[in-house]
This record gives C-alpha cells, structure tokens and sequence, in this order.
C-alpha cells in the first residue's frame, strides 16, 4: 500500500504540470484580457499597465517566470484584480470560510445522505423507501439558487431565526450549509441506496442472514461495506468541489470564500488568480481521489492495489 | 450501447445467476418494469411532456418569442394560462418551447457523458495497471482545468452551436461517470463468473458489455439520473457564457433561474418552470429505479 | 467498517465546530451612543489606494479616507472647499492657484502640503507605476507627455508648489470643468512616507493600504478589511473639520449581488441599499415609500451601429432603426425604475439639453415610425425586404436581454426586420467591440464630469471608446475648440452643434437616460441626490 501511494504521489508531479501548463496557455488565449475596462484607457496606458504586471514579455518568458517563481518560492503571482493582494493571500483569506462552509455542509450531506439513503434501501419499494427518497428528490429537483433564497424567506425574513446573509455569526452559518449539504445529500442519498440494493442480495449477505446474524448487523457490517462503493467513488470530486467552495451559495449569502473567486478570476481574465485556484484545486482533487482508491481497496477486499 | 444478447450466450460455465436470467431476460425484464406501478407511471409521464413539448406549441396562439410590453407580469388567466413574463410572453409557450431544448440537453448531453463515462472507465477498470493509471490521471487532469475558460474558448475556435453544447457538458460530465463505473468493474472483475467468461476465452469487449456492465448498472442508472438535472442547469450557466440556447428561446434552466429571481413578486414564473421541471426528474428517477429492478439479474430470483 | 466512517463523521464535526469558534466577532452594529452608518457598496474593492484604482466602489471608500484640494458640497451641487480653503483662477483659464489650509493633517498627524500634491500627481502619472486612471490629470500641461515617456522632467509639468500652502496648475486648454473633476479619487494626496516605507513609491499593491498602515486626509481612517465582507472607517482625530463630522464610523459592506443586498436591507443589516433589484422597485415604490429612492444619474444607454459595415453604413439604415423603437414603452414596461427616454447621448441638466435631437420633427410614435419605414424604404428595403442578416450584440445580463429582446420585437413588428440577438461574457463583449467586430452592440456612458463633454468627446475620430467607425471632420473640428471657447455660453452652443451632427448622421442609437433606484433607512440623514452618486461623507448624519 505505502508503495501505492508513493507511486502516486509521485505521479502526482508531472500531473500538476500538465494542468498548470494547459491552463497557463489556455487562459491566455481567451479573448478580453485584465485591463479591458467599460471605459477603455489609451494605448500607451494599457502598455503601461501590462509592463508592470510582466504581460509585455513573450510568452514562453512569462511562462518560465511563473513557473520558477512556483517551485523557488511557492509564489502564486499577484493578482490583477486585487492589486492589493497576492494570490497567496487571497488563497490564504478565503480558504478558511470555504472550508469552514465545506465542512459543515459535508457533514450534514453525509448524516441526512446516509441515513436516507440505507433507510430507503433496506425497507425498499415501501412508504418508507418513497419518503426518504422523495426527501432526496427535493434536493435533486430543487436548484441552490431557489433552495437558499427560499430557505432565506423562510428563516432568517418570516421566523427571524438564522440570518439571511453575512458570515460572522453562528447563525449565519446554518441556512449556506443546509443549502449545500442538502444537495449534496440528495446525490449521497440516491447512490447508497442505488449501491446497497446491489449488495443486499449478494451471497455473502444471504450466508450471513442465515447464519442468523441480526439485521443492523448484517446491513452496518456487510452491506454498507460494498454499497458504499459508488458513494466513495462520487465523493472524491464531489468534496473537492464542497471544500473549495460554491459561487452560487457565497453569493447568495455574503460569504468571503474562495468559490466566487473560481468563477469571477475568469471572467476577471485575473491570469494569476485562474491558475493559483486552479492548482489549489487540482491538488485537492487528486488527493481525494487517491484516498478514494485507498478507501476503496479498504472497503472490498477484493480490489488490490494495482 | 448496453446490448447484451444473452440468447447467444453459451451457458457452459457461467454462474448460476447467468445461467437464471433466462432465454429471453429483456422480455422479462419488460415484464417486471409493467408490473411497476412507479416505473410505468414515470415512463408514461415522461412521454406525455416530450409528446406536450414537441406539439404544443403548435396549438397556442402565442409565439415564444411574442412581446406584449402592456401585458406583462400578468398572473395565470383564462388568456395566459400559466400567466406572462416580464416582457408580457405566454409562460406556458415559453415552457413548453424550453422543455424541446432542455429535455434535448438533458437527454442527449447525458447520453453522452454516459457513453464516454461508462466505456473508459470500464477499460480502465478492466485492465488495470498502467493503463488504468494513466487514463485515471487524464481524468484528475480534466477534472482541474478550469471550465468557464474552456467553455468560452471552444465558443472563439469553433463558433456557437448545439453540438458545442453537447460537447461542452459532456466533456466534465463524463468524469464522476468514469470513476464510478471503474470502481466497480474492479469489485466484480475478480468474481467467479468473470473468471469462468475469461476461461472460455471470450474476448475482452464481449466481457465488459455482456457480463460486465449488466451488472453494473444499478449506480450507472443512479447516476445517470443525477446527471441529468445537473445537465439541464449547467445549460442556463452555459447560456450565460453566451453558449446554451440564445434569447428571445429559453429553457427551462434559464426559465427558472428567471423565476427564482422574482419569487416573492411573481411567483408563477418559478412555480410552473420548477413544477414541470421536478415532475420531469421525478418520472426520470422512477423510471430509472424501475429499470435497475427490472434489469436486475439477481433480485430476479426473488 | 462503521468505525471509521464515524471517525470521518467526529473528524468533520471537531473541524465544524473548531472552525466556527474562531471567529466570534458580531456582525450587527453595537449600539452604545455611537452613530454607526452601514452601508452597502457594490463590488469588493480592487485596491485602497487612490491612484492605483478607477471603479466607483473605491471612490466611495476612498473618499472618506482622502480629500481632495476640494470636495462634495452638502446639498449635493458642485463643490465645497477640501484641503484647498480658496482657489484663484487666471484670466485665460489655464492657471489655477490653490491655497491649503494650514490645519490639514494627515491622519499620523503631519501637515498636508502642497508637495505632498505634486509628488502624488507625480506618483500616479509615473509610466512605470502604470496607473489605470492616469488620463484624468492629463489637462495638465505635459502630464500626457509625462505618462507616455516623452517627458522624463516632471518640473515641466503643470503641477507646482509655490511653498508649502500654495499650489499652482497649469493646463494645456482650458478645461471649464477642472474643479469638478479634480473631485475624482485620481486627485488624491497619498502620503508618500508611508508609500516608501511599505514597498517603495511607484508600486502598486503594497501593503501601505491596510488597516493600521494607511494613512489618510480624510474625515475617516480605516479601522478593518475583510475582503468580500466589509471596511470599517472610523472618524478621524485628525481632520481639519472634525467638528462637521457627524458619523462614528461607517461599515462599507462589498456586496454585488442585489437580491442579497436587499434582503440584508430588509433583514436590517443595512442603512442604505445601493441598489435595487428590478422586481423589487415596484414593491418598495408601492409599500415602503419612505425607503424608496429614484435618482436622475449621468449616464446613457444606447447601442452603437458600426458604420463601416453594411447595412449600416447607410445612414437611413440607421435612422429607421433607431427611430422604430418605442422608448416610452421600454422605460415603463421592461426598465421601469423612472428612466427617461433618451434621443440624445447627453443626459439633459440644468446647464444643457439637446435642441437637436433624433427625432427633431416627429413628435410622437406613429410619426416616427412612419419616417423609419420611409427611410428603409428608400435605402432599398421596403416592409424590410431583402434586408440582410444582422445581429445585435449585447453583454450577458438579465436587464440587456430584456431590452434586447423588446427591441428585436419592435424591428420585427414595425419594420418587417429579423435581427438576431446574442449575448458574449463580459470581456469577450469588450474585445468584440473594441475590434469592432459586430453590428449592432449594447453600450452605456456614464459621466466622469458634470459636463457634456464626458459624452461627446468619445465620438472622436478614432477615440478609444467611440468604437462605431463614425468619423466625421466637421465634428472633430468643433470639439476640438469647444474647450478654447471664451465662456460656456459659446461652449454649451459648440455642444449644441456637436449634438446635431450625431442626430444627423445616428451612429449610435440612445436608448434611455439611467436611474439610479435605492432603499435608504429614514434615519440617515443629508443623504442628498447627486448626479454622479458622489458622496460627501462627512455631511451625513443618522438619526437615533
């Protein structure tokens, strides 16, 4: 196993270059760039401006640059956007609320998520199984963008009980992560009962019920152990994207994390902001998946670490 | 793309539960998708809004594209059934013309994401090794590239069109896809009955599609039936980019992204785009679960 | 196998939790005696720094941390005295004198003096400190020269302390409207010993900007930043007319989108909303007039044509176009925040309105489309036969597709014509612009300066922002001399005729002059209307 996971740790090297490579050359061939205002400035202003920021050189240069600036001093670039601060900084800012918003919103998804979706699985194609899985409906038929404004209306304008927006209080954390960690729930929810329904009448299952094991053992012990294996495998992605945060949902509530960034640094053109986001996630997301295979080698015996 | 003939299997060495599934499994497994009352009702639901979506619009008096700047916001009428939008449109026309692109998208987009998915994760997981590593880090790789930025330059290199649409969705969706499907062909590749298909020296494609995948498809349906409301909402962040479906048409993305913005005011504009919207994900869902019953080749013994 | 996931489960809660007790700090305002005004403010702002920004979120905050040699007057009209107590303008109107008061301090407590002017204006026209904004002080003499590097000697430039309280401008052409525009943020002091100690001069981005760094002139200092969330200006010690200020401190809330912003006015979280949500207005408009406030603002909506392609580079093209739209059903039905429709580029003020305008002789809609269908007919396309595919451009939002779509209707109806709409990301619109690469294309112009020469000087043959193709020799001649005019008599008659040429030959088509519609708390005092949403801050009060 530790040799797994060195090889891909080390694979992990020439993985991240090719994306900080793609992304550094696609970035720059879309059209608009950082200084395109609603006013737009003279041309000697605007060389004025992309000396400073180091756009003037070739390419090539300006992608060495960086590239050196990365590996000697971890250095992200400055921001356009944000003159004021360095991609580092803003990283190091909004992660923290990200994170914090991820977390939450992870745990509520995997409690409500689980919980439905073994419910509807083991009392299947009952009233109970409807319940629960009209209950993930909702969360797969009803978008963040209505969900948290409702949830809004409802809590924090009617009843006065949450805040509608801002991100200071504990009562501003409760409404972002119900909208989020319910939609998540829904997928988690949908996949572990999808998962358990395969397993429950596997023969490992019937061996154990008729060797007369109790019922919340053998679905605990046995069959979550296989059920869960598409669920593990949608989570990786999925809590990448819920740990880097959410653009609809930071929005929506005033929240200062790094998901509006992902989403505005490209319609920014913040070259150096698009990348250090980048890398940040595709970091994230090939650690997860990593511990995604580890976790599911771990959870069938029969997978080997290949 | 999942076509297993079973009735060309030859049953020497199969398991039991191959052997089980009979001489003709798709007539059975049409047998038990009738018997589903939930199954049949999403089915029949799904068609009735396609048949509504596809010829509707030719029994309304409204164009989509129809203003009536004295007449706008009005509540449902005897006039305008669902009511009329800002600029004074029919909503129910407007509905009804979005529902031809957004089940389009959703269907054909996913098929898609769901045809790519399911064959490069099956291959991976099948062969193992270093090909199974390489094809998983182009994923971690496709995963990280930043979507808006490519969605805007395949816009400036190729253009806008509904293929690009297509290619743009299915080109993110297929990822989850992938990785669920390798996941489990690894699970079962090592059971006894893909032994004894490996035995008999059929070949590799023959494996996957016809013992393989058929029993997989229970988290191939569930999430395909996850991916189709993600689709038909990615299209309204599509169209803000200037690629999904271009104004005065719309879509039931966009309808009820407008409608979730006037929610307090005009709350028609999201209650019908949401309602048609659920109850099209609803039948989508029964359906699915209804088939992954049916298809199921173990639950048939019960 | 269920222990783990459980620990997984402890794992996240632990973090939740942890994460959560950092940070304890309440976001509502406290509220033991102190006046506390928060307010929201658009867009998070790009930089604190005066000179190194141009978005009007900064000049918001900036002008409670700055002042200039003068300021916004109390009742919102023209200008008040700032660092400057008096000013003397020379005959020909190209030397200007200030005089600083001797009691204005930075907020560490030093004298503002007129160096510290020159070495700022220095500062942000500097090529190699590349500030964005650095246009505004180029009716400096030589200051354009300076910015561009064909200048190296900043003594030549227009910009001088006579001593420590008295600095002297000179201008290249009279520019009538210097005082106004000298408000702008671009004309700020910094003070450069902090700037040198935080990273050097002519950099931007330093960390001089943040809380217990900056140092201002201003009515305020700055307390906080939290990026995304707020700044907190507290009053200052230091200020020369720290009696006048009335606010303890304003909270500046960076909040873009509107439907949160309202909901946070609503939930009380705010004094002031900045702006209203379109399906809002009729609400507050209805049920909470005492809140509801409907602004005139410079600024024009139009689309532009490019003249250099058919069809039209044919003038009548242009005209039928622009006369078949009904602008009184797009500004009451689909804009509906009290717009006013628009025949003209410049906004209509006390000092000007157009007398030529689009539809000079046609009085009211049936007339006007009667002549549109006239010209289309003569320019080869009756009831709009034959007439080519054309496309109208516009930059994705919800308001521009409305009104695109409207507009489109109304072609289609009265014209016979098909136009296609479509709408670009907001920086692929700005290149398709700037390249001029489309047809028809969605613009707006908001004034710099309260003078018409903010809307037509664009239309300069090949001006950045004219972006249309139009040339025209007779126009180019006139606005080069409106400035030198002997007095604004003369001036605002050069704009008449610049106004009748763009009537005439219609490279563009105005649509509506703006509003600007907010929500504002009854307890917020001397909040007045201005033309271009500038603020006074030290003016305003908040009632207990």
């Amino acid at each position: 196993m530790f040799r797994f996971i060195a090889r891909r740790l080390l694979e992990t090297i020439p993985v991240l270059f090719i994306i900080v490579t793609a992304t550094f050359f696609m970035v720059r061939f879309v059209p608009g760039g950082p200084f395109d205002s609603e006013k737009a400035t003279t041309p000697e202003i605007r060389a004025n401006l992309e000396a400073y920021y180091g756009l003037n050189l070739p390419l090539h240069q300006q992608y060495t640059n960086y590239l050196k600036a990365i590996v000697l001093h971890g250095d992200l670039g400055r921001s356009t956007k944000y003159a004021s601060r360095t991609v580092n900084e803003i990283i190091a800012d909004k992660l923290p609320a990200s994170l914090q918003l991820g977390g939450l919103s992870l745990l509520i998804a995997l409690v409500l998520g689980l919980t439905a979706g073994v419910i509807a699985a083991v009392k299947r194609n009952t009233k109970t199984d409807y319940a629960a899985s009209s209950f993930a409906m909702i969360g797969i038929c009803v978008p963040t963008f209505v969900l948290g404004p409702l949830l809004v209306l409802v809590f924090a304008i009617h009843l006065g009980w949450f805040s509608a927006s801002g991100w200071y209080d504990w009562q501003d954390r409760i409404l972002p992560s119900l909208t989020l960690g319910i939609v998540y729930a829904a997928g988690i929810a949908r996949l572990t009962r999808g998962g358990m329904l395969e397993v429950l009448n596997l023969d490992y299952i019937r061996t154990a019920r008729a060797k007369g094991a109790s019922e919340a053992r053998i679905i605990l012990k046995h069959a979550l152990r296989g059920g869960l294996l598409p669920v593990v495998s949608y989570l990786g992605p999925a809590i990448a994207g819920i740990l880097t945060g959410s653009f609809v949902i930071e929005t929506i509530f005033q929240i200062p994390g790094l998901g509006r960034e992902f989403v505005n640094s490209a319609f920014n053109r913040d070259y150096t902001l698009v990348l250090g986001t980048v890398i940040l996630y595709a970091v994230l997301i090939i650690a997860l998946n990593l511990v995604v295979d580890v976790v599911q080698v771990w959870l069938n015996p029969k997978l080997k670490f290949e | 793309m999942i076509s297993p003939s079973p009735d060309k299997l030859p049953s020497a060495g199969l398991t039991p539960a191959q052997l089980e599934r009979g001489v003709s499994p798709w007539r059975d497994a049409w047998h038990r998708l009738r018997r589903n009352h939930l199954a049949v009702f999403g089915g029949v639901v799904l068609i009735a809004l396609s048949l509504l979506c596809i010829a509707g619009p030719w029994f309304s008096p409204y164009g989509y594209e129809q203003t009536n700047l004295d007449n706008t916001f009005s509540p449902p009428s005897s006039a305008h059934w669902l009511g009329t939008d800002q600029l004074g449109r029919d909503l129910l026309t407007r509905l009804l013309f979005g529902g031809r692109i957004s089940l389009m998208v959703g269907l054909v987009a996913t098929f898609v994401a769901l045809t790519i998915g399911v064959i490069y994760g099956a291959i991976a997981g099948f062969f193992g090794g270093k090909l199974d590593r390489a094809m998983m880090r182009i994923v971690d790789i496709l995963y990280a590239l930043p979507f808006t930025i490519f969605v805007i330059l395949l816009m400036v290199f190729f253009g806008r069109n509904i293929v690009l649409l297509f290619v743009a969705i299915g080109a993110v969706e297929w990822l989850t896809m992938a990785r669920i499907v390798r996941s489990q062909i690894m699970a079962i590749k090592r059971m006894e009955f893909i032994e004894a298909a490996r035995s008999l020296g059929l070949g590799t494609p023959r494996i996957i599609f016809r013992h393989m995948i058929p029993n997989i498809l229970g988290p191939i349906i569930v999430y395909t039936t996850l991916t189709i409301p993600g689709v038909m909402l990615l299209e309204a962040f599509l169209s803000f980019l200037g690629l999904g479906v271009q104004p005065p048409m719309s879509s039931w993305g966009v309808l009820i992204k407008d409608g979730a913005e006037r929610m307090e005011e005009y709350p028609w504009l999201l209650i019908f785009p949401g309602t048609i919207f659920s109850l099209t994900l609803f039948s989508l869902n029964f359906l699915g679960d209804g088939l992954r019953d049916a298809l199921d080749v173990r639950a048939a013994k019960d | 196998m269920i222990r783990p996931l459980f620990g997984l489960l402890a794992l996240v809660t632990a973090f939740g939790l942890v994460t959560t007790g950092c940070s304890k700090k309440s976001g509502a305002s406290s509220n033991n005696g102190e006046k506390i005004l928060r307010v929201g403010n658009g867009a998070e702002p790009q930089d604190l720094d005066p000179q190194a920004t141009a978005g009007v979120p900064e000049h918001k905050i900036q002008s409670t941390l700055f002042e200039g040699l003068v300021t916004d007057a109390a009742d919102g009209q023209g200008i008040a005295p700032g660092v400057a107590e008096s000013w003397e303008i020379s005959p020909d109107g190209r030397t200007y004198t200030f005089r600083l008061r001797s009691d204005a301090k930075w907020s560490n407590g030093e004298p503002v003096t007129a160096r510290d002017f020159v070495g700022s204006f220095e500062r942000i026209l500097n090529p190699s400190f590349a500030a964005e904004y650095a246009s505004m002080l180029y009716p400096l003499k030589g200051a354009q020269d300076y910015n561009t590097g064909k200048l190296t000697d900043f003594s030549q430039v227009g910009v001088h302390a006579l001593d420590d309280r008295n600095l002297q401008l000179s201008l290249t052409d009279p520019a009538p409207f210097l005082l106004e525009a000298i408000k702008h943020n671009a004309w700020f002091p910094v003070h450069l010993p902090t700037l040198a100690k935080f990273g050097g001069i002519h950099r931007k981005g330093t960390p001089w900007t943040r809380p217990g760094h900056l140092v201002g002139n201003g009515p305020f200092v700055l307390t906080e930043w939290r990026p995304n969330q707020r700044i907190v200006v507290r009053r200052s010690p230091t200020y020369w007319d720290r009696d006048n200020v009335k606010l303890d401190q304003i909270e500046l809330h960076a909040i873009e989108n509107q439907e949160t912003e309202e909901r946070m006015f609503r939930t009380g979280k705010l004094d002031y909303a900045y702006g209203l949500p379109l399906s809002k207005i009729e609400v507050y408009r209805r049920e909470h007039p005492d809140v509801y406030r409907q602004e005139i603002l410079l600024s024009t909506y139009f689309y532009r044509f490019n003249v250099t392609r058919p069809p039209f580079n044919d003038v009548r093209v242009r005209r039928a176009l622009a006369l078949a739209i009904d602008r009184e059903a797009i500004v009451k039905n689909v804009t509906r925040a009290g717009q006013q429709p628009a025949y003209n580029i410049t906004p209509p003020s006390a000092r000007f309105a157009a007398r030529t305008t689009l539809d000079a002789g046609l009085p009211d809609q049936p007339a006007r489309i009667a002549e549109a269908r006239r010209l289309l007919a003569e320019a080869g396309y009756p009831d709009g036969k034959n007439f080519p595919t054309a496309e109208l451009l516009y930059n994705t939002s919800d308001g521009h597709r409305a009104i695109a779509e409207a507009i489109q209707q109304m072609w289609r109806v009265n014209l016979g014509i098909n136009i296609t709409i479509k709408n670009e990301e907001w920086k692929v619109f700005q290149d398709t612009c700037l390249t001029g690469n489309y047809q028809i294309a969605r613009a707006g112009w908001g004034a710099d300066y309260d003078d018409p020469h903010t809307f037509l000087s664009i239309w300069r043959t090949g001006d950045g922002n004219n972006q249309t193709g139009f040339s025209n020799t007779d126009y180019d001649r006139i606005l080069g001399g409106a400035l030198s005019t002997p007095n604004e008599t003369a001036r605002m008659e050069a704009y008449q005729q610049l106004e009748a040429i763009l009537a005439r030959e219609t490279p563009i088509m105005p649509i509506y002059f703006y509003t600007r519609v907010y929500a504002i708390s009854p307890r917020v005092k001397n909040w007045v209307p201005n033309p271009l949403d500038l603020r006074g801050w030290k003016w305003i009060d908040l009632a207990p």
